[in-house]
């Protein structure tokens, strides 16, 4: 497996798009520390950035990857490999170059500037945010057959996870505002892995005051050993949740 | 060698295999002959693994064939149409599938690789290759790590006609060796001195499977397609396809 891994990164590395991406969260994240005295503030900053840069380029980078090699996929098939270990050599392949480019282009900046448990939490919240969408968004290539409706698919899920989902909260939060619905809300952040970022990190940063409430809510059960517990378990359902459908569906696909 | 046993497969609503019965063993050289879409690349694909059957059973030299990707260690496969990775050079692709099939140097076949002089085009990407060289590059895949069964899907199609009686001769040669090989092929005239059997698909339902001598006997003509159309005629079908090809091929010729 981790000679057919070596060709996908390979392949991965010669087309420069990863490259691209690293600079460019080299050149935010550069920029971000250098404009803001406060590095917490940087800090958040950087957050919302990520947020939204992360699950979409993870999702797009990941379909027209696997699209673009569907004929590699085709040839190994046809030789003596199983369709469980060539899905997951693409899988390591594409998620460990995504991850680099994430620890480079983020990773160096935030332990120049901001070296502490926050900085830490933040580069371990943002690769788990990559594992997790390259995982949808192997999903969606593998569910869907064509590269139109495989890459509709995976934007229509990240404004899903990014924008519409919040939206969604919002409404539910107002349109039941009569009841209590802190418990709810613990189970609703559970359902989006962008939000479960946000919060695991904005409770380490100590601004949870600002989310009112149910912010402080958050921080007595968050906060706990079991809060982190609990956001690292549901993290990583997130990650191989889809990626077990993923290999499920294509061991009893036709090619 | 080879057995199928009641293989089915639909794909949607279209029955491709219908009740596939067969028995192939070694030293036979398989003629698969069928109109276009009568079933003959999926009944391919399945013995590959690349389509899965809704029913029957496929046995490879007595193992039955399942998730266990082993026994594709003894199959060498040409594809209709080879694709291959656009970036990936032809040298490189020769090593990559020795490194999968960790063979040593000395077990290799290299004939076809030097009778088509493909090192000299090592250094080439493959998305630059023309069809016919792409083809020749599938051919010397195919025969590289000298397995039992041959499986050839159109392998004279788009070849010029000296690398067509390369390969050929190839083909002869293999036979001689008491593997079996397994081919699909429009031009019947290639296939006369090749074959030893003839399966007959049509609609996905196999028609006949015969020996080529019984099949010149009975019909008393000795080119191939001459053969089967009599077979067919005997059998009091309505108006079939190789009746419409040999029409076409002495409308050519008085012309």
């Amino acid at each position: 497996m981790r000679k057919l891994s070596r060709y996908v990164l390979y392949d991965i590395l010669r087309n420069r798009v990863i490259i691209v991406y690293t600079l460019f969260l080299l050149l935010v994240s550069l920029s971000l520390f250098q404009l803001e005295e406060n590095q917490s503030k940087a800090l958040m900053s950087l957050l919302t950035i990520v947020l939204i840069v992360i699950p979409l380029i993870s999702m797009i980078f990941t379909t027209i990857h696997y699209y673009n090699s569907y004929e590699f996929i085709e040839l190994m098939l046809s030789q003596p490999l199983s369709r469980t270990r060539i899905l997951l050599s693409e899988y390591v392949g594409v998620s460990v170059s995504l991850t680099a480019a994430y620890l480079v282009g983020v990773g160096i900046p935030v332990l120049i500037y901001a070296f502490d448990a926050t900085g830490i939490s933040f580069l371990l919240t943002g690769s788990a945010l990559t594992l997790a969408f390259t995982s949808i968004a192997f999903l969606a290539s593998v569910k869907a057959r064509d590269k139109a409706k495989g890459i509709g698919a995976a934007l229509l899920l990240w404004f899903y996870f990014a924008l519409i989902y919040d939206g969604l909260v919002l409404l539910i939060l107002f349109a039941f505002s009569d009841y209590p619905m802190e418990k709810f809300t613990f189970l609703l952040s559970a359902l989006n892995p962008i939000d479960l970022g946000r919060i695991f990190i904005m409770l380490k940063m100590d601004v949870s005051a600002l989310m009112g409430y149910t912010g402080a809510l958050y921080k007595s059960f968050f906060g706990s050993g079991w809060g982190i517990a609990f956001t690292t378990g549901i993290m990583l359902l997130w990650i191989a949740l889809p990626l077990l459908l993923t290999l499920k569906i294509f061991r009893k696909k036709d090619l | 060698m080879i057995r199928i046993e009641n293989l089915k497969k639909k794909f949607k609503r279209l029955q491709v295999l219908d009740d596939i019965n067969a028995l192939f063993a070694e030293g036979q050289v398989v003629s698969l002959i069928g109109p276009n879409g009568s079933g003959k690349t999926t009944l391919i694909k399945t013995l590959l693994g690349l389509v899965r059957p809704d029913a029957g059973k496929i046995f490879i030299n007595r193992h039955q064939i399942g998730n266990d990707p082993a026994y594709r260690e003894h199959i060498g496969y040409m594809p209709q149409i080879g694709r291959y990775p656009d970036n990936m050079r032809v040298g490189q692709l020769f090593t990559m599938m020795k490194n999968i099939r960790m063979k040593t140097e000395a077990a290799l076949d290299t004939d076809l690789l030097v009778k088509f002089n493909l090192a000299s085009i090592f250094d080439k990407p493959m998305r630059t290759l023309s069809g016919g060289t792409r083809q020749k590059v599938s051919a010397a895949l195919a025969f590289y790590f000298n397995p039992d069964i041959l499986i050839l899907d159109e392998p004279t199609a788009g070849l010029d006609p000296l690398s067509s009686e390369i390969l050929k001769a190839k083909i002869m040669e293999e036979k001689q060796k008491n593997k079996l090989i397994l081919i699909t092929s429009h031009i019947l005239s290639d296939l006369d001195d090749l074959t030893t059997h003839v399966m007959y698909l049509q609609e996905g339902k196999m028609i006949f499977l015969k020996g080529i001598e019984q099949l010149r006997k009975e019909t008393g003509e000795e080119k191939l397609g001459k053969a089967i159309a009599r077979i067919m005629n005997g059998e009091k079908k309505s108006v079939l396809w190789i009746d419409e090809v040999l029409m076409l091929e002495t409308n050519n010729q008085s012309n």
